[in-house]
């Protein structure tokens, strides 16, 4: 049985590598401007984007411009995603009649789907309109993904030109995302779900007889062409509230397997495209590697916290010591570890078990992921943004060690970018830390937990460590949906989102303006295995000393406490 | 003069410390704890203020008789204050040595009366109310009374006081030896010195101010580094604020000073503590090597130089060509040759001249003949003819290079034999210089002067290439000699018939392409390109303009150094990164000790983390404490001395560091942390 598992953890690990390898190489063709197979149709589809919007494609944005253009969008789409659910009850696509969502519930939604972190203070099936869900939601999982997508494409802009000033132009960004890599992968993916049973229906409910004569309500929904951008864009936000637990969701253990490497797809294939576009594939593989090890690791741990299980189960000689409950009980214990770590690794978020009953040190793993800034392959753009700024802390700090003032791709990494690579960690972290303790500490914050001691501290904590990793995933024990959890939560949402998304296009832009010196047998060379090792223990260090007290608090004593008889 | 040579004694022995230097640095560690000094170094500050709350909560606690735990609350608030003293150490002791040499040099800047010349009349006055462009005149026995150039006379002048070089030097009006610098003293003659530096902004002043770190400003590298210490405080200070609602929330609470010592434990005191010392100790290297970095910021460059302009004549070949062979034209027997040859240089004193001498004598047993007995009449060089010679009773013997006597064969109606081009072409080819031999409007040969490669200097270049540096020799040679001694010297590369404007190309060309230039130079012409290049390393022979231009000033003039000045400049960043990664590494162990210890009574099994196996939890937050603080004294000799620094490629430089001060610093605190535990368990403190 271990064996068995093994093997198809590692099977996965290929499969999604050799996937995302090709990915990788479609997607630098596509932003670098080169022919692609699907230029005959999708070329004039954006030359008429842009005659209608008036977007002049040859336009160069500095990072300034390009900062003002993301934002704009993005606030647009949270204040018209926020009116949108108010006022569901009054627009059509509504066969259910659910009436308007509440404010702050509707706020907390809107910046939480703008964000690509797609937390759910709701159960999709019986508070959204078909309307919302697809008009506004799965507009914001295309919307969000390629906004962090077209970000991370002006950082390597800035990484690669030399003493440019422009970083090129989001709108053309945004667009060639959505054409050339979302929708297509999207159409793919929604076919294949279908043809596995996952439901597409525009119908109200079915209502059906059980056997003992209740009447029983079968929520069903579009929700085969959700569910493909909901994986492909590591938005997470499930039509259900069960998520990726749900047979509607997830209905075979082949679309358990396609939902697995959707997650992974596109954040993996973005560390090909980066080495691609930076002219030297080894930088993208030195990052991969990091990023593999991590992963390697974590999903090791994870799993085989959950093979051991629970001691006091085995204890019982009723069953394996292997806890199921909460678990995918469909496909395994593997498959619940490996969902779990590929989707908090990844910023998505969506769930197949509940990591409320994950054992003590896989919820540990899930919550170290997110808090380490989602950058184990992360989320699509910003996981390998925000992996890049810990490259440029790593070179600055170990760089030094050379005997040269640091520098990355021949570019010196000097205060300004220091100055903002500190800012991008330190945001996440302080609104995780900051918000997390206040919740601890007061009525609002705890009144919300489920399970008393050390595992309510664990709910807490994940909550606004997902929110500020932009994760979505919850611990599902916390009853978000109160005025404090939802502002709270959407603040955190927001800072997490765009206190790193824009101090890295600053970062673009003090880059692209520097001239680059070439490498030679005295530059720290960011290559090769022995970088992979260096980079990674830099962001577990930083990472783990962040958040050590914190977690030793939470998972970690409960873990100890576990082994010791004590449960919560 | 007395002060002057032991100010030179002392520049020589400027190596280890007396025990009296020791003193006053623990002496200059207390005025440092002043809030207003501190704030440049933030990460202490927050030590500072950490202590100073602890210290309040200690007299609070004594004036209501709240003695609980107060005991530890003690040590813990002492050891912050040592933390905070150390780190006021290491840069007191950093700053020592050059304060020792700004007050020699302050000596010898005492009040001299100088002579100003105003129109025909002279007048005394003290040396302060000078301002530029008054002249004044010096003579004999007199100081120099500030920066100026020689307008008139010559003069040899004492300037040990600047160079800790006792021998004399020559200064004379126009040409690149005119600058004089004020401080040092004429020995000989008189000079009319035009000022060209109000008080206060002297080379002296200047170097005073440098040696004492006064105008220390903070590199841009260390600018960066501080922004990331900030940064990390600011995290670990949140980690330790929210601390204390998790642990209510777990029903216990930490007190304030446990809090504050695990915060002090976990921010980067270490480099904190050591950043300026390193800094300082960096150009107090280079003093060392009598070089005198004008800012930090340019020994910073010189490690990222990875282009070295290097001057042909000093650097790479011994200052001197020697002749080596005569090479005779057809049909001429060598000795008739040798005799010409040497007849020729007899009266010529430079040293090829005199090499030509001792080789006719070393090979054809020619001795030296005296030339007044041959009556013969000395023809010197001239710009003119470009040649030189000798006549006497009938003969008229010429030396020169191939054209200026092929010009003056076909003044005599004769002509260069295609033979003798041939061999003097092909001498040339060698890297080395033909010198035509002619004699009554014969061509006699050739003499082989030849460029002396330094020894060794093959495998520095080899050193360098494999650090990633790229060599470039300048030199007015015609591109095939150039191109023959820097074959022959592993020179990577060469610049031929070079002058200012081509060696000032030359540096931006490869600026553009992104390199990082050194080259040194002492005329008022190469001062353009001192400017220019990344680093400039002017003579202190040279001339104002050449030392305004450059960023570093060779006290000893020696070219040959620009390579030292690259090492330096490595090892400081080497020191700077290595430090800091050992800092940051060391917090993992003292998280072991500390984290188990705060909550050992709500959750004994977190007890589980102590791997340490610390005696108590006292024990465990004192050793934490401890270490963190005797950790900057251990390291303050490696900050001064820098990290050893090989010439490796960066490669392995970076995993020799990365094992020994990475991996040493995830290991060595918990040692450390282990045996001050053991130690405070044996003396019953905690």
């Amino acid at each position: 049985m271990k064996s068995m598992d093994l093997l198809q953890l590692g099977f996965f690990i290929i499969l999604f590598l050799l996937l995302a390898w090709p990915l990788g190489r479609y997607m630098a063709k596509v932003y670098r401007g080169q022919r692609t197979w699907l230029d005959p149709v999708l070329n004039p589809l954006e030359r008429l984007f842009y005659k209608i919007s008036g977007v002049d494609p040859d336009h160069e944005m500095g990072w300034w411009e390009y900062t003002v253009a993301v934002m704009a969008l993005n606030i647009l789409g949270i204040v018209l995603l926020f009116l949108m659910q108010l006022a569901q009850g009054h627009l059509p696509f509504n066969p259910q009649h659910f009436p308007g969502v509440k404010w702050d519930l509707a706020l907390n939604t809107a910046v939480s789907f703008v964000t690509n972190t797609n937390w759910q203070n709701y159960g999709g099936e019986s508070a959204m309109s078909y309307l919302t869900q697809m008009a506004g939601l799965t507009v914001q999982n295309f919307l969000s993904a390629a906004t962090a997508m077209a970000v991370l494409i002006a950082l390597i802009r800035g990484l690669v030109r030399r003493q440019a000033n422009s970083i090129g132009n989001f709108w053309v960004d945004l667009t060639r995302t959505v054409l050339w890599i979302l929708l297509p992968l999207s159409i793919i993916f929604a076919l294949l779900f279908a043809s596995q049973g996952v439901i597409q229906t525009l119908h109200p409910y079915v209502t059906a007889q059980t056997l003992e004569g209740a009447q029983q309500t079968i929520a069903v929904g579009p929700v085969a062409s959700q569910e493909a951008i909901k994986m492909l864009g590591s938005n997470g936000g499930g039509f259900f509230n069960a998520n990726s637990a749900h047979p509607f969701e997830n209905s075979t253990p082949l679309t358990n397997l396609l939902t697995m490497l959707l997650i992974m797809l596109i954040p993996a294939g973005l560390v090909f495209t980066y080495g691609h576009m930076v002219d030297d594939r080894r930088q993208g593989h030195a990052v991969l590697g990091a990023m593999l090890i991590m992963f390697v690791i974590f999903l090791g741990i994870s799993y085989w916290s959950e093979a051991t299980g629970n001691p006091l189960i085995s204890a019982l000689h009723v069953s394996s010591p292997t806890a199921m409950e909460g678990k995918e009980v469909r496909f395994g214990i593997a498959n619940s570890a490996l969902f779990a770590t590929a989707t908090t690794a990844v910023a998505n978020g969506a769930v197949n078990a509940m990591h409320d009953s994950l054992t003590p040190l896989s919820g540990f793993i899930a919550m170290l992921q997110i808090k380490l800034g989602e950058v184990v392959f992360g989320g699509v753009g910003c996981g390998l943004y925000g992996m890049l700024v810990f490259v440029l802390l790593t070179v600055f700090i170990i760089g030094l060690m050379v005997g040269r003032t640091p520098e990355y791709l021949g570019k010196k990494i000097e205060s300004m970018e220091i100055k903002m690579g500190i800012l991008a960690i330190l945001l996440p972290s302080a609104c995780i830390l900051i918000g997390a303790a206040t919740a601890s500490v007061t009525k609002a914050g705890t009144s919300s937990i489920l399970n008393p001691g050390p595992h309510g501290l664990s709910e807490i904590l994940y909550a606004f460590a997902s929110a500020a990793g932009n994760n979505g995933s919850a611990f599902a024990g916390l009853n978000g949906n109160t005025l404090f959890y939802n502002l709270g939560l959407a603040f955190n949402m927001f800072v997490g989102r765009f206190g790193v998304l824009i101090p890295v296009l600053v970062i673009a832009g003090t880059m692209v303006r520097k001239k680059s010196i070439p490498a030679g047998p005295g530059t720290f060379q960011t290559i090769g295995p022995f970088f992979a090792v260096v980079l990674a223990s830099v962001v577990l260090i930083v990472g783990a000393l962040t958040f050590f007290p914190a977690l030793a608090l939470g998972p970690l004593v409960e873990h100890l406490l576990m082994w010791s008889g004590k449960v919560f | 003069m007395a002060e002057l040579q032991e100010l030179a004694l002392k520049q020589q022995h400027r190596g280890g410390f007396s025990g009296q230097m020791l003193w006053q640095a623990i002496l200059a560690s207390f005025p440092k704890l002043n809030p207003a000094t501190l704030w440049r170094n933030p990460v202490m500050l927050v030590v500072e203020v950490g202590a100073a709350l602890i210290t309040f909560f200690i007299i609070r606690d004594l004036a209501i008789g709240h003695a609980a735990s107060i005991w530890l609350n003690i040590q813990i608030a002492v050891w912050l204050w040592i933390t905070v003293l150390f780190a006021n150490f290491a840069e007191a002791v950093a700053e020592g040595r050059g304060k020792a040499q700004a007050d020699a040099l302050r000596r010898t800047r005492s009040e001299t009366i100088a002579t100003r010349l105003v129109g025909d009349r002279r007048e005394k006055v003290p040396a302060s109310s000078l301002r530029k462009g008054d002249v004044v005149y010096v003579e004999a026995g007199e100081y120099i009374p500030g920066d100026g150039e020689i307008i008139e006379g010559i003069a040899s002048v004492d300037e040990s006081a600047i160079t800790g070089e006792s021998a004399p030097v020559i200064r004379e009006s126009g040409g690149d030896r005119s600058a004089v610098t004020g401080g040092t003293k004429v020995l000989s003659d008189w000079i009319k010195v035009k000022i060209t530096a109000n008080p206060g902004e002297t080379f002296l002043d200047r170097m005073i101010q440098l040696v004492e770190g006064a105008r220390r400003k903070k590199t841009p590298n260390e600018v960066a580094l501080i922004i990331l210490l900030i940064g990390l405080t600011i995290i670990f200070l949140l980690a330790c604020a929210t601390l204390e609602p998790f642990a209510i929330y777990s029903g216990s609470s930490v007190s304030i000073p446990i809090l504050l010592a695990l915060l002090v434990c976990l921010i980067p005191t270490t480099i904190g503590g050591l950043l300026s010392a390193i800094g300082i100790a960096g150009m107090d290297r280079m003093l060392k090597r009598n070089m005198l970095a004008m800012s930090g910021r340019a020994v910073e460059a010189a490690g990222d130089v990875d282009v070295l302009l290097l001057d042909k004549t000093g650097t790479i070949t011994l200052g001197n060509r020697m002749a080596t062979e005569f090479a005779p034209a057809p049909g001429v027997p060598v000795e008739r040759l040798a005799d010409a040859a040497q007849l020729s240089s007899l009266a010529d004193e430079t040293p090829e001249g005199r090499s030509i001498v001792v080789l006719a004598k070393n090979e054809y047993h020619l001795r030296q003949r005296d030339l007044a007995g041959l009556k013969a009449t000395f023809v010197p060089f001239s710009a003119m003819t470009r040649m030189s010679g000798v006549d006497m009773e009938g003969r008229e013997i010429r030396k020169g290079a191939i054209d200026a006597i092929e010009a003056y064969l076909i003044g005599k109606g004769g002509a260069l034999s295609p033979e003798i081009k041939a061999i003097a072409v092909g001498i040339s080819k060698q890297g080395s210089t033909p010198l035509l031999v002619a004699e009554n409007g014969q061509a006699l040969g050739v003499i082989h002067l030849k460029d002396i490669v330094k020894g060794g200097i093959k495998e520095r270049f080899a050193e360098l290439r494999r650090m990633g540096i790229k060599t470039i020799m300048i030199t007015g040679d015609n591109p095939i000699t150039a191109a023959a001694i820097a074959a022959e010297s592993g020179v990577d590369d060469f610049l031929a018939e070079a002058n200012p404007e081509t060696k000032l190309k030359l540096i931006r060309e490869y600026q553009d392409q992104g390199h990082l230039v050194a080259m040194t130079g002492d005329g008022t012409n190469d001062a353009p390109a001192l400017a220019q290049a990344d680093v400039g390393v002017a003579m202190h022979t040279g001339t104002q303009a050449a030392k305004e231009a450059g960023n570093m000033v060779d006290l000893d003039s020696n070219p040959t150094k620009l390579m030292e000045v690259v090492e330096i400049g490595k090892q400081l960043l080497i020191t700077r990164g290595s430090l800091t990664t050992f800092s940051i590494a060391n917090d993992v162990a003292k998280y072991f000790a500390i984290i188990p210890a705060m909550f050992t009574v709500t959750y004994p099994e977190l007890g589980q983390l102590n791997i340490m196996r610390l005696a108590t939890p006292q024990s465990a937050i004192l050793s934490a404490v401890i270490f963190n603080a005797l950790i900057i004294v251990a390291l303050v000799p490696l900050a001064l001395k820098g990290v050893a620094y090989r010439p490796l490629g960066a490669n392995a430089i970076l995993k020799r560091n990365m094992l020994i001060y990475g991996v040493g610093g995830l290991i060595v605190p918990f040692i450390g942390i282990k045996l001050i535990d053991m130690i405070l368990v044996l003396l019953h403190v905690a």
